[in-house]
């Protein structure tokens, strides 16, 4: 418990002190990414880059200059953002061994504030998915399912039966990046959030998980699943580290013409005592058939944990809620349909080896290229778009956004600050049950509860509050109103202190233990 | 037989002359080595967002506000997808829901039978204009089977004009478009010179009987100059009525026109309706123009475009380059069509006015008919012109004194077209041509023809 609590001595104090320094860091955490290779975290580990930031950071902390407080943090990207030089797949055959000449506007700024880039995260195909189960480089293993925690907790069902085939999934689609600060092996890594794909694994990972406000964030070099929809994503440990991340990446992007204009200052979050002010929404709609006891239990916990703080806790209704998930997929694999007609086998990426005609070509390289959830959404998508159907479906659910939308505008004016809900329906599935539905009902099932808040393009974050009875972590998410992240980080941080989640019992990282490792075991790094 | 009525309507794309492209920094430029003018937005890399280019709206609402279009403040954008070798991204960015500029119209005059003495002004309806990204060029290799593409041209940013059918035949249509290419180059807002693919114009014909509804009407293109166009057009139209008198019908089908063999052929590529799947552009926010009314106070300038400032700096447009002309020097209407029509000519000809005694009246005759024939038949720019206003002007000058005769003038242009560098008064000189001022030399050369030919003068004084 007190690791997490309150750390301000952790790595970039450690960092600045010379009690560490970058090399040994970024040295560390190459050693642990390989000894848990077997979560299938990452997708390219850049370890001669990384090793090479560390010692220009060295350099500048030996100088007395770091540039910043996240100078010589090793951070890891999921793989659909661009990095210039390294491998960009998005999990995908299209784009095996694409190398990027560019980098996403929020990874160049990481570079610039001296920050370590280990490697890129696994994640499902070009982020579509709730698990990350569906990439061409395998699954993502949820550290967990190799904690003490669980395997405490659960029962084999068979002598045979181990961790082996009993691990559960991550999440998804961020997958890789909720596993890989999961598992220590960054400080914070990138997501991205279209439906739920940064908060969803972060909740199942035991991690903090934001999205931001739509337009805060340049997504600028973010390969897009749906343009009106995806942000990029952060995934820390605690909720201050978010908020550092948060201040170094947000902010007008000439290059993204979405993004807002106005100045972005960014905030050291409070120490929030009195919540006497605040007044929390609980909306009603989110207790959806399937949300498991456990974790409406937890939920009712934490309502009453900000009422007896002397917070106002008051039951609301956002109406049109149910209509989110058909709606959502109308205009997502409308998007993705338009999206994806870039790859082609053309300019970059796979190309088939047919060459009967330019068409028949393309049909092959995005047949050979693309998995079956891609192609399914943009099927969906392009008959969503034919002139016949345009009114019916996308101009109509367009409409319903705008209800969905709406919802939340008339709740925040009716004088609620935040809305508290929880992040998934239950805690992580094994694997093999996953598996069992496909890609889309399970989407359809997971999305629930995060993508109102992509719809309507509020921020949003993920905070680990319990473990579930089989010992695997479980999330809380609250949403706030739009540009008011200051607000809603610091009552999640308050949170956060209230309900101190337990720190992650990993073999593979106890055996890494030592001085210096202490620091990576700390929760944060701010 | 029933009398057939031809309607022509033309979709125009005019290159917006810019630095850079519609939506990204890669530089606008006529046949540069190919692909080396693409960035990564224009190449479709996965990641890179479209950025609006300031420089292309002000020339789409210059190129409105020219043709009396109501600007939109708040204009839109989409995707328009297809899949083409030529089009990296699978979808073009268009304005089809709202575009920058509706319902204008153009005023543009033809000559009534070929004669520059009647000149008829004729209207045709602006439907809209349209900012929209250019596509890459590919080059089919037939022998090796391959396409090559090239992407110097893909997100060049082009304005589309439609103009409503309300054009009869192909001498209408080359006068509208000749016009608005004036108007175009006038503002600055295109080059639009037809070889160089700045102007692209596509040409939908059909036929019908007065009082019924509109044929089924056919889309022509590969149209590469004006003169091709009314070929292209009166083609069609004939083809049309041949077709439908001989009891066939017309398909509503995309023809090329062959210039080789002055007809329209289908173009294979394009069989079958396509369904372009339009989508709003989640990337880019509507488009909001502001005028003088609506600018908010404190907004910077910079960073948002007034319709009124642009209204305001707006020049003089053909039509009105015309009217000034013609008032301000006595010339005829259809002088000054010739005038503007020639690069250069209008400014040519008000320079010699200025240096010369002689009346604008009588100085036009000799630039529309002794210059301009010149440079016709040597293939000259007014610019190329050995013979300089200068120049010109000294010789008119010559002749207005009364120093030379015009038959004289005419010789001495002839002369001075070898571009010798001779001034008028030395060619005068060298050969002999000033007019006799002298009465009593007159007097003896006349006394001296007469004495030469005295029965005939004897026959004429007789009867």
């Amino acid at each position: 418990a007190a690791l997490k609590d309150g750390l301000r001595s952790q790595v970039s104090a450690a960092l600045k002190e010379g009690r560490v320094t970058p090399t040994e860091l970024c040295q560390r955490c190459l050693a642990l990414i390989k000894s848990t290779k077997f979560l299938n975290a990452y997708i390219t580990v850049a370890e001669e880059t990384a090793l090479k930031q560390a010692e220009e950071s060295e350099e500048r902390y030996k100088r007395g200059q770091p540039v910043g407080i996240l100078d010589g943090i090793p951070i890891a990207v999921k793989d659909n953002f661009n990095t210039a030089g390294i491998e960009t797949t998005c999990a995908s055959n299209m784009l095996k061994g694409y190398i990027s000449p560019y980098n996403a506007t929020v990874v160049q700024k990481l570079l610039d504030q001296g920050a370590v880039l280990l490697g890129k995260t696994n994640l499902d195909e070009f982020a579509m998915g709730s698990g990350s189960t569906d990439g061409v480089f395998g699954p993502v293993r949820n550290p967990w399912s190799y904690s003490k925690q669980y395997k405490e907790k659960s029962v084999p069902k068979s002598h045979s039966e181990d961790s082996e085939s009993n691990w559960v999934i991550t999440g998804g689609s961020s997958g890789g990046s909720a596993a890989a600060v999961s598992s220590f092996t960054c400080f914070a890594a990138l997501g991205s959030d279209t439906g739920g794909s940064t908060r969803n694994p972060a909740a199942h990972c035991g991690v903090v998980g934001l999205k931001p406000t739509y337009g805060l964030i340049s997504r600028h070099g973010l390969i897009p699943l749906v343009n009106s929809m995806d942000v990029p994503g952060i995934l820390t440990r605690c909720v201050d580290d978010a908020a550092v991340l948060l201040g170094s990446l947000a902010g007008h992007d000439p290059k993204d013409s979405t993004t807002i204009q106005d100045d972005f200052k960014p905030f050291e979050l409070p120490n929030l005592t009195d919540v006497s002010k605040l007044s929390i929404g609980i909306p009603k709609e989110y207790h959806v058939p399937g949300l498991s006891s456990e974790i409406l239990a937890l939920w009712s916990k934490a309502a009453d944990l900000f009422k007896n703080a002397g917070a106002k806790v008051v039951e609301v209704s956002l109406p049109h809620t149910r209509y989110s998930i058909v709606c959502y997929h109308v205009l997502c694999t409308a998007e993705v349909a338009s999206n994806m007609a870039r790859f082609d086998g053309l300019e970059y990426g796979h190309r088939s080896d047919m060459k009967d005609s330019t068409e028949s070509m393309y049909a092959a390289t995005r047949r050979e290229g693309f998995n079956d959830v891609v192609r399914g959404r943009i099927l969906s998508g392009n008959y969503f778009l034919l002139k016949q159907n345009y009114e019916k479906y996308f101009v109509k659910a367009q409409k319903v956004r705008r209800l969905i939308a709406n919802d939340f505008v008339k709740v925040f004016r009716s004088g609620v600050d935040i809305l508290l809900t929880p992040t998934t329906l239950s805690d992580a599935a094994p694997y093999t049950e996953f598996i069992q539905e496909d890609n889309r009902t399970r989407s359809a099932q997971d999305d629930i509860l995060t993508q109102a808040a992509n719809m309507a393009g509020l921020p949003a974050i993920t905070v680990p509050t319990a473990l579930s009875e089989r010992g695997l972590p479980v999330g809380l998410q609250f949403i706030g109103r739009s540009f008011q992240e200051k607000q809603l980080l610091t009552v999640a941080k308050w949170f956060e202190k209230q309900v101190q989640f337990p720190v992650i019992q990993l073999e593979e990282v106890k055996r890494h233990d030592n001085s210096v490792f202490q620091h990576q075991k700390s929760a944060s790094f701010s | 037989l029933a009398p057939w009525v031809p309607v022509v309507g033309l979709e125009i794309h005019a290159q917006i002359s810019s630095n850079s492209k519609l939506f990204s920094g890669s530089q606008v430029q006529f046949a540069a080595p190919p692909n080396s003018l693409v960035s990564f937005f224009d190449a479709s890399l996965p990641g890179t967002l479209p950025v609006l280019n300031r420089r292309c709206v002000e020339a789409a609402v210059m190129t409105g506000l020219a043709l009396n279009c109501s600007i939109n403040k708040k204009s839109l954008f989409d995707r328009k997808h297809y899949f083409y070798a030529d089009l990296p991204a699978g979808y073009q960015i268009t304005q089809q829901r709202v575009p920058i500029a509706v319902n204008g119209s153009l005023s543009y005059s033809l000559c009534i039978d070929n004669k520059m003495s009647q000149m008829v002004t004729k209207t045709v309806r602006i439907k809209q204009i349209q900012l929209e990204q250019d596509s890459g060029k590919s080059l089919h290799d037939d022998t090796r089977s391959q396409t090559l593409v090239d992407l110097n041209r893909a997100g060049v940013g082009l304005m589309e004009v439609v103009m409503e059918p309300d054009m009869c035949c192909g001498e209408e249509a080359a006068a509208a478009v000749r016009e608005l290419q004036l108007i175009l180059q006038t503002l600055g807002s295109s080059q639009a010179v037809m070889a160089e693919g700045q102007l692209r114009v596509d040409a939908n014909v059909s036929v019908h009987h007065p009082g019924e509804p509109y044929g089924v009407r056919t889309e022509v293109k590969n149209i590469n100059s004006i003169r091709f166009l009314a070929k292209a057009v009166d083609y069609e139209i004939q083809r049309q009525i041949e077709e439908l008198e001989n009891g066939g019908t017309i398909l509503n089908e995309t023809r090329a026109f062959d210039s080789k063999l002055g007809c329209t052929v289908p173009m294979r590529d394009k069989e079958g309706k396509q369904d372009y799947r339009f989508m709003p552009e989640p990337n880019l926010p509507p488009l909001i123009l502001y005028d003088a009314k609506s600018l908010p106070a404190n907004m910077n300038h910079q960073q948002v475009i007034n319709i009124d400032w642009i209204h305001e700096r707006l020049p003089d447009l053909p039509s009105v380059k015309r009217e000034k002309l013609v008032e301000q020097y006595g010339i005829l209407p259809e002088h000054s069509f010739t005038l503007l029509n020639e690069d250069g000519l209008a400014e040519f000809f008000e320079s010699v006015v200025k240096q010369t005694q002689m009346k604008p009246k009588k100085v036009i005759g000799w630039i529309l008919k002794d210059l301009l024939s010149y440079l016709k038949q040597h293939s000259l720019t007014v610019k190329e012109s050995p013979v300089s206003s200068f120049l010109l002007a000294d010789l008119l000058n010559l002749l207005e004194k009364k120093e030379i005769s015009s038959t004289a003038a005419k010789q001495v242009l002839a002369e001075l077209w070898k571009g010798e560098g001779k001034t008028p008064l030395e060619i005068v000189k060298e050969q002999k041509l000033e007019l006799l001022q002298d009465q009593k030399e007159l007097e003896q050369i006349c006394q001296a023809v007469i004495d030469g030919q005295e029965n005939e003068v004897i026959m004429m004084v007789l009867g």
